[in-house]
């Protein structure tokens, strides 16, 4: 991660001492008023100006936001530790002890022991596992889905529109866990599949509203009408002109999502019908620990702290993203 | 009245006719509200290298005329209900969309108004010129980024090659709307419709981006329509003029004819709210009332309740276009009298 130095040359023309927002408007302000390229043939710092997209301001914004770079430390922490877990925590997490059931932390296992006398650290480390697995694929299902069923919806109209609109508040109106406890208890695979299926398929209508939305909003952008008039065809509209321009509010929200279905995994796997063991996962965890809440606190605390943190640093993530990506919202 | 010879546009066949035909061109939309009948039976050509200007208000119809030989209105709610758009002896409202839409960008090119809004915010300008060659003539992207610059040297963007990659913000008003003709000029296009293009610049940036324009032009002789609601604009570059009103063209002129001696009062009118240095200090004629609501344009003939010169007939027919002279027509029954009167503006009395 790049460092906020307020004197690091790659960071551009900011004078010592101000802002770099007052730094930017500077600069910016200076190549507009004194752009006279019309009458004279050249324009004056014009090649100083170095392109500047979207995607690099946004960049550029981010970067300097400790918000985004404390939860993009976590979230790397996080997919490394879910990716070689053996690396931090050398023993296994299925391995009980009986004789240490439900016993607080000692030398080498710092977060003590569960109900079965297994080491509590290493569950929760190996534990992120299943977590991010299943935020991740369950966002990505989403967002494909939703992105590209919404945006189509938006952009065709119509009765494809229509069509597509009742079907998702059909699907808007299943409650989550009510859903979950009748999709899912019928399901005997321990894998995270099951449950990342169901969160796709609940979870869809959500990005395909905002995709729908955005698209309908960028579609009527002159540059579309401009496209059309010199030529472009429909895949062209959408893909290159609409689908950039529009793309934003998805990101912001599948990254807030992802929090919200590491969360809602352990909700399911808290009541029984997310993952099962022998999967590691933190709501399996937090389920047979808070039988135990009062003997073993440690059991529950450590789980529990770990997805409070995680959903929170994708959170904060989309937070920063968002402000990074539409700066009016500030 | 004695010679009420209406002009018809049935000469011109197909070969050697001009460049664009359109003829007795009808679009409403449909809209909740109701029938907004846009475009009343408009009848225009342009040939090969030559300016036509198509002034009026705002909701006169000429941008939806535009949109319509363009083949990009939105539809629904917008339709052409009648008429013919010839353009090089095809009828467009005849092909199907994909044939249509090989004939815009490549035979027929747009330039908006606001160049900003025109321009995605997302692609380098590079990318969206070169897009024409890509889309419309198959050449690589690096081709196509040659070809960008090349283009973009030739509407006299400054620093062509630094430039290329810059994002349409880092632009001025003014670079940005070379930028917009670069695109549409790009497939050199044998007509160009321009909708308003120097509306959102500066004065001094408008008259470079005119020149800019009607060198252009010379250079490729193209058809040009000229869209705008500025007499001043139209004097130095239009051929001819055609003045539309509530849908329907009122008056068509050579351009100098048309500052010399209007022959119809809604053109007289637009003349007289021009402010003149030898009337400092006079109070601005301005035409009374609004324009119509297209959707209850009134009978007869549709200015009659902003006219000075509004009779019993004007509430009841629909003037037909009056042959002023070899090359101007008026849809005003009382034309002459309008040609006649060099004074003052009529309703001053």
């Amino acid at each position: 991660m790049p460092e906020r130095n307020p004197l690091d040359p790659e960071q551009g023309p900011i004078a010592p001492g101000g802002g770099y927002g007052a730094g930017m408007d500077l600069a910016a302000s200076d190549a507009d008023t004194l752009e006279y390229p019309e009458s004279h043939g050249q324009e004056p710092g014009g090649p100083a100006g170095k392109p500047r997209s979207l995607w690099s301001d946004a960049w550029r914004d981010l970067r300097r936001n400790p918000v985004f770079i404390i939860s993009v430390l976590i979230i790397l922490f996080l997919v490394f530790i879910s990716l070689w877990p053996g690396t931090i925590a050398t023993q296994d997490p299925l391995q009980a002890n009986l004789q240490k059931a439900q016993a607080g932390p000692e030398a080498g296992h710092p977060f003590g022991f569960d109900q079965q006398g297994r080491d509590v650290y290493t569950r929760v480390v190996y534990g992120a596992r299943a977590s991010v697995t299943v935020g991740v694929c369950a966002t990505l299902g989403v967002v494909l889905l939703g992105s590209v069923l919404g945006g189509l919806a938006g952009f065709f109209g119509g009765w494809w529109d229509a069509i597509l609109s009742r079907i998702s508040d059909v699907f808007f109106g299943i409650p989550v866990v009510l859903g979950g406890l009748v999709f899912l208890s019928v399901v005997t695979n321990s894998t995270v599949w099951p449950v990342v299926g169901f969160m796709v398929l609940l979870g869809w209508p959500q990005i395909a509203r905002i995709a729908r939305g955005s698209v309908i909003t960028a579609r009527q952008n002159d540059y579309v009408q401009a496209a059309r008039a010199l030529g472009a065809g429909n895949s062209r509209m959408l893909l290159r002109h609409i689908a950039p321009n529009a793309v934003a509010p998805v990101i912001v929200v599948g990254t807030i999502a992802l929090g919200t279905y590491i969360a809602l995994e352990a909700t399911l796997s808290y009541l029984g019908v997310g993952l099962k063991p022998p999967t590691v996962s933190w709501g399996i965890d937090i389920s047979d620990a808070s039988n135990q809440i009062r003997n073993a606190p440690h059991m529950l605390l450590w789980p529990a702290g770990a997805l409070s943190l995680t959903v929170l640093a994708f959170i904060m993530l989309g937070d920063a993203v968002r402000d990074a990506l539409d700066p009016k919202l500030r | 009245m004695a010679t009420s010879v209406e002009l018809s546009t049935e000469e011109g066949g197909t070969e050697g006719g001009p460049l664009l035909d359109v003829r007795n061109l009808h679009v409403e939309f449909r809209t909740r509200e109701g029938v907004a009948r846009a475009v009343n039976g408009v009848d225009y050509s342009v040939d090969a290298g030559e300016t036509l200007a198509v002034l009026g208000e705002s909701g006169s119809g000429k941008s939806v005329t535009a949109q319509a030989i363009m083949g990009i209105l939105d539809s629904p709610p917008g339709f052409v209900t009648q008429g013919k758009i010839i353009f090089q002896g095809r009828d467009m409202l005849k092909l199907s969309g994909e044939e249509r839409r090989k004939v815009r960008g490549a035979r027929m090119a747009m330039i908006f108004q606001d160049a900003l809004s025109s321009l995605n915010p997302v692609l380098n300008v590079g990318e969206q010129l070169g897009e024409m060659f890509t889309v419309h003539r198959g050449l690589s992207r690096k081709q196509a980024r040659a070809k960008a610059v090349e283009l973009m040297e030739r509407v006299r963007i400054p620093a062509a090659k630094e430039r290329v990659r810059s994002y349409p913000h880092q632009f001025s008003g003014g670079m940005r709307q070379r930028v917009m003709i670069a695109m549409a000029m790009a497939l050199e296009p044998e007509l160009i419709i321009a909708d308003e293009p120097t509306t959102a610049l500066d004065v001094t940036v408008q008259a470079q981006v005119m020149d800019l324009l009607a060198d252009l032009q010379r250079e490729y002789n193209m058809g040009l329509i000229l869209i705008t609601h500025d007499l001043g604009v139209v004097a130095d570059v239009a051929d001819k003029i055609a003045v539309m009103y509530a849908g329907r063209i009122v008056e068509t002129s050579p351009v100098h004819d048309i500052y010399a001696k209007p022959a119809h009062p809604y053109t007289k009118g637009l003349l007289d709210s021009i402010p003149r240095l030898d009337q400092k200090g006079q109070e601005l004629y301005a035409i009374k009332g609004l324009p119509p609501n297209l959707l209850h344009i009134p009978p007869g003939c549709a200015f009659n309740p902003r006219c000075p010169l509004a009779q019993d007939v004007c509430r009841t027919e629909v003037p037909p276009l009056y042959r002023v002279s070899r090359d101007r027509a008026s849809a005003c029954h009382f034309w002459k009298e309008v040609v006649g009167d060099d004074s003052a503006p009529a309703d001053k009395a």
